[in-house]
């Protein structure tokens, strides 16, 4: 094992390291031939020869990368460049609550209990999550006790600097969230230069008791950058657990969702807009976990498919016998604008319990001519008119965000998106 | 007494055929358990069939050979070894019973409920009949209406040597000889079934059904059934029969291929009540089934289905909508009770400009079975216009049964139109006190909450089979509600 000789083997997750390699030589990167991969090649992607290990470390300025913060609020922040963390960049706390490194939280003693309880408890043992497990070296460990409200978000970072020809980062994210606390978490992955960047990431997310956890993740990356992202989130009961996935770009997005609703009332939502074109491919891949009674789920992704774009949509929830009064909602609506864009979606439902209100609904379709010829009968031009209208069909994806800097943001970016100088808020 | 099973039946079957010796014994109608390519030449030669025939089917087989099981249903079961298959038998011509006190008196009390005359009891229990003089001058009074229409409707392999050129202009061309394990397998080996060809601009004046094509009866094992709708041409064909019909044979690999020509509309009604095994998920057919159809300029192919028998279900009614405006509709029920396990579906390939497709799915779940839809709609890139809607609705009675959605959506033209919706619900417990204060008691309130549920597809059916059809809902789910 060439890798091992440059993690600590003293490490308490050893064992589980030692384990995740032998699950990646037996499972190996996934194929098409795989049910959960057959609209997703990697290919394209796994072509290049990565280096793992980046052999320097180079400092950012903050000017250099403000504009990829969500700057206009006071945030904790998590950085990383090229994998390697960025003190200056970043602001953690001790005070209270924990919201640091995850290599600090592997070796220092204090966080053993944590890490025993929670490390690797929820992510798959597939062969990607496995890869992250056997060589991931750093991330971010957030850890919010009891009855803690955390009162600004934290932003989680990666910067790549195409100082390696091709680089492979894999962040790995522990979040623990216990009783009643309440925590807002923004990740974002951006690739600076055009050198190629596949991050293979796993974030296992705790959501105790009665716990609030709000999660976004903003990806808007380069056409050479490719994000795998792997989130498990294991909640208790009446907890609530919110992802909100904002897909711009990218050459190719994977996001693979799991939740866990392991104890009754639990509410987990997960919603995302997708809007690209030239050659991006973005595939959504989620579960949800009905295990107990009494449980919600809301899903509800919107994409739009410009260009070459090809999107995915593969939503799977599964309602076990004793999951009684579950009620779980899937929504996934496209519009292609382009001859040459495809959409690909696979709502699935498996239902084992008869007292459940489960229902999807998925939808192909155009913008309304008649409501386009509205807005141009009102001299709105044929470009803003449009826009107004795919702002319309993904903002009820927006109405849920509980962060305002986070809404303007991705309004923005929409309206670069589509190619329009509005602000859409009416 | 003890209560008689249906294994004791199946038992019964077995040796009573020994015991009293009904082999039509003028030649050996039974082949040697196993498959290999004699076996197939065999049953070619059996046949009479001509060489390309023979040909068609060995090549079928060598590609069988190289395949493997698809096993990406959603549904368990132990693995028929297929070397312990006898691959040829003669059709059931030999009577089991010697009247019907003989058969099973749950049998007789399903029949009838579904109220089946007698003499049609006695053959679908396949008991010894007199002739049936009243059947044979329906039939021939039929055969005479559609020759002179100029309609072929006869057994595949009558067909064969009547009409070669027909039969091998179609067969294979919608569902390819390699197509997938199953098709492959009845390629190889299939023993009869049914050829339909509807002249240029005829509509056909009758409901063609199987049932009535008497001397042919009992369905093979690998049936093969070929429906050829010549352009402006209108057939209406049903397959099966509502009676609950105990075959011996466990498996079951059909294939049925449609072919509507610019302007033709074939509308394709099933009923499938086959053994579905006893209360413990012992026994039952395993029911492998290919069909698909293929539509030309303006045409439209129809598929309805009511599915209620078979341990295990398979099957996959599609639509290739090849030409410009063509229409594709798939209208399903399908009842698992017990522990009987389907995984069905449809597929709707869009090919053509304008196409249009409607899938309309009812699945209903009781007892500790598991009820799949598994479905693709699929927009090629030059399909403009196309237009999709489905909708499946799965009703789930007790908590031991499972309903589970694989809908499976592949657009590439941005004109496309598609919708789907699935919902998962129960009986409400409201419901059924609105009804048992009316003073309808529980099993009827179910039966018509039942009905009120597939009316959409049953209002498809075609009438004879849609009075059936609902009696047969009703007696499936019976006992499913404590």
């Amino acid at each position: 094992m060439a890798f091992e000789d440059t993690v600590n083997i003293e490490s308490p997750i050893h064992d589980i390291r030692t384990q995740a390699i032998k699950n990646f030589e037996i499972e190996g990167f996934p194929t098409k031939r795989q049910e959960a991969w057959k609209y997703t090649s990697l290919n394209s992607i796994l072509k290049y020869d990565y280096s793992v290990f980046p052999k320097h470390e180079k400092a950012l300025d903050y000017g250099e990368v403000k504009k990829y913060f969500i700057h206009d609020i006071d945030s904790y922040k998590i950085i990383f460049v090229d994998g390697k963390y960025s003190s200056h960049l970043s602001q953690t706390t001790h005070d209270g609550i924990d919201v640091c490194l995850m290599s600090a939280a592997l070796t220092k003693p204090k966080y053993r209990l944590v890490i025993d309880n929670y490390f690797n408890k929820i992510a798959a043992k597939d062969g990607l999550s496995s890869l992250n497990t056997a060589f991931s070296a750093e991330g971010a460990y957030i850890h919010i006790p009891k009855n803690k409200v955390v009162e600004k978000p934290i932003q989680i970072l990666h910067f790549s600097t195409g100082d390696e020809s091709a680089l492979l980062l894999q962040p790995r994210n522990l979040i623990v969230v216990d009783e009643n606390a309440h925590v807002q978490i923004i990740e974002r992955h951006q690739s600076l230069t055009d050198n190629p960047v596949l991050t293979n990431s796993v974030t296992e997310v705790f959501a105790n008791k009665r716990a609030i956890v709000d999660y976004y993740k903003i990806q808007n990356d380069r056409q050479t950058a490719s994000l795998i992202d792997n989130t498990f989130i294991n909640q208790k009961r009446e907890s609530v657990a919110k992802l909100h996935t904002f897909s711009f770009g990218g050459k190719l997005t994977r996001n693979n969702v799991s939740f866990f609703q392991n104890g009754e009332r639990i509410d987990s939502t997960m919603k995302g807009i997708t809007i690209i074109g030239n050659k991006q491919h973005v595939d959504h891949n989620t579960l949800v976990h009905h295990i107990e009674p009494n449980c919600e789920s809301h899903q509800d992704y919107k994409g739009i498919f410009d260009d070459n774009a090809t999107g995915v949509f593969n939503g799977k929830v599964v309602v076990e016998k004793e999951a009684q009064k579950t009620n779980a909602f899937q929504a996934n609506n496209n519009i292609l604008i382009s001859d040459k864009a495809s959409i690909n979606t696979k709502p699935q439902l498996e239902i084992f319990a008869d007292d459940v209100k489960c229902s999807h609904g998925c939808t192909i379709g155009q913008l309304d001519e008649s409501a386009m010829f509205y807005l141009r009968s009102r001299g709105i031009p044929k470009k803003e008119a449009r826009a107004l209208l795919m702002f319309g069909f993904s903002n009820n994806v927006l109405e849920t965000v509980t962060i305002p800097e986070i809404k303007n943001r991705i309004t923005k970016i929409i309206a670069q998106k589509l190619g329009v100088n509005i602000g859409f808020n009416l | 007494m003890s209560k008689y099973t249906e294994d004791d039946l199946r038992e019964e079957l077995k040796t009573k055929e020994y015991e009293y010796g009904f082999y039509t014994d003028i030649e050996s109608d039974t082949f040697p358990n196993g498959l290999n390519e004699d076996i197939v030449r065999a049953i070619s030669k059996k046949k009479n069939e001509p060489q390309w025939m023979t040909e068609w089917r060995l090549e079928a087989f060598r590609a069988w050979e190289d395949m493997i099981e698809p096993e990406w249903a959603n549904i368990h079961y132990k693995k028929p070894d297929f070397q312990a298959i006898s691959y040829y038998s003669a059709p059931n011509s030999k009577p089991k019973y010697d009247s019907l006190d003989e058969v099973d008196p749950e049998l007789l009390a399903t029949f009838k409920k579904l109220g089946i005359s007698l003499d049609e009891q006695k053959k679908l229990a396949g008991v010894a009949m007199d002739v049936v003089v009243d059947s044979v001058s329906v039939a021939t009074t039929f055969k005479k209406t559609l020759a002179e229409k100029g309609i072929i409707f006869m057994s595949i392999s009558e067909a064969i040597q009547e009409y070669p050129e027909l039969v091998r202009k179609y067969i294979g061309t919608v569902v390819p000889k390699k197509d997938n394990f199953y098709a492959a397998l009845n390629s190889a080996v299939f023993s009869d079934g049914s050829f339909c060809y509807i002249p240029k601009g005829v509509k056909c004046p009758m409901e063609l059904s199987t049932y009535f094509r008497i001397n042919q009866a009992g369905t093979g094992q690998f049936e093969r059934t070929l429906v050829v709708a010549d352009e402006g041409s209108y057939v209406s064909y049903l397959e099966g029969c509502t009676a609950p019909s105990r075959d011996e044979n466990q498996l079951h690999a059909a294939v049925v291929e449609l072919i509507a020509l610019d302007n033709a509309e074939i509308k394709y009604s099933t009923v499938q009540n086959w053994y579905p095994g006893n209360s413990e998920g012992k026994g039952g057919v395993y029911n492998f089934v290919t069909k698909r159809g293929l539509c030309e300029k303006n045409a439209k192919i129809s598929w309805t289905q009511v599915e209620t028998g078979s341990a295990i279900t398979w099957k996959y009614p599609s639509c290739v909508l090849k030409g410009d405006n063509s229409v594709g509709e798939f209208y399903s029920i399908a009842v698992t009770n017990n522990f009987q396990q389907a995984d069905t579906g449809t597929k709707m390939i869009h090919l053509g400009k304008n196409t249009k497709s409607t899938i309309i799915s009812k699945g209903i779940s009781a007892g500790k079975s598991q009820n799949s839809y598994r479905g693709l709609v699929q927009i090629s890139p030059r399909a403009d216009n196309a237009r999709n809607f489905s909708q499946c609705d799965s009703l789930l009675m007790g908590n031991e049964c499972g309903a589970h959605t694989f809908p499976y959506i592949e657009a590439k033209n941005k004109t496309a139109q598609v919708e789907h919706e699935a919902t998962t619900s129960k009986i409400g417990e409201d419901q059924i006190f609105y009804c048992n204060q009316r003073g309808i008691d529980t099993e009827k309130a179910i039966a018509l909450i039942v009905n009120g549920f597939s009316k959409d597809v049953l209002n498809k059916l075609p009438m004879e089979f849609a009075v059936e059809a609902q009696k047969l809902l009703e007696i499936s789910l019976e006992g499913s509600v404590g």
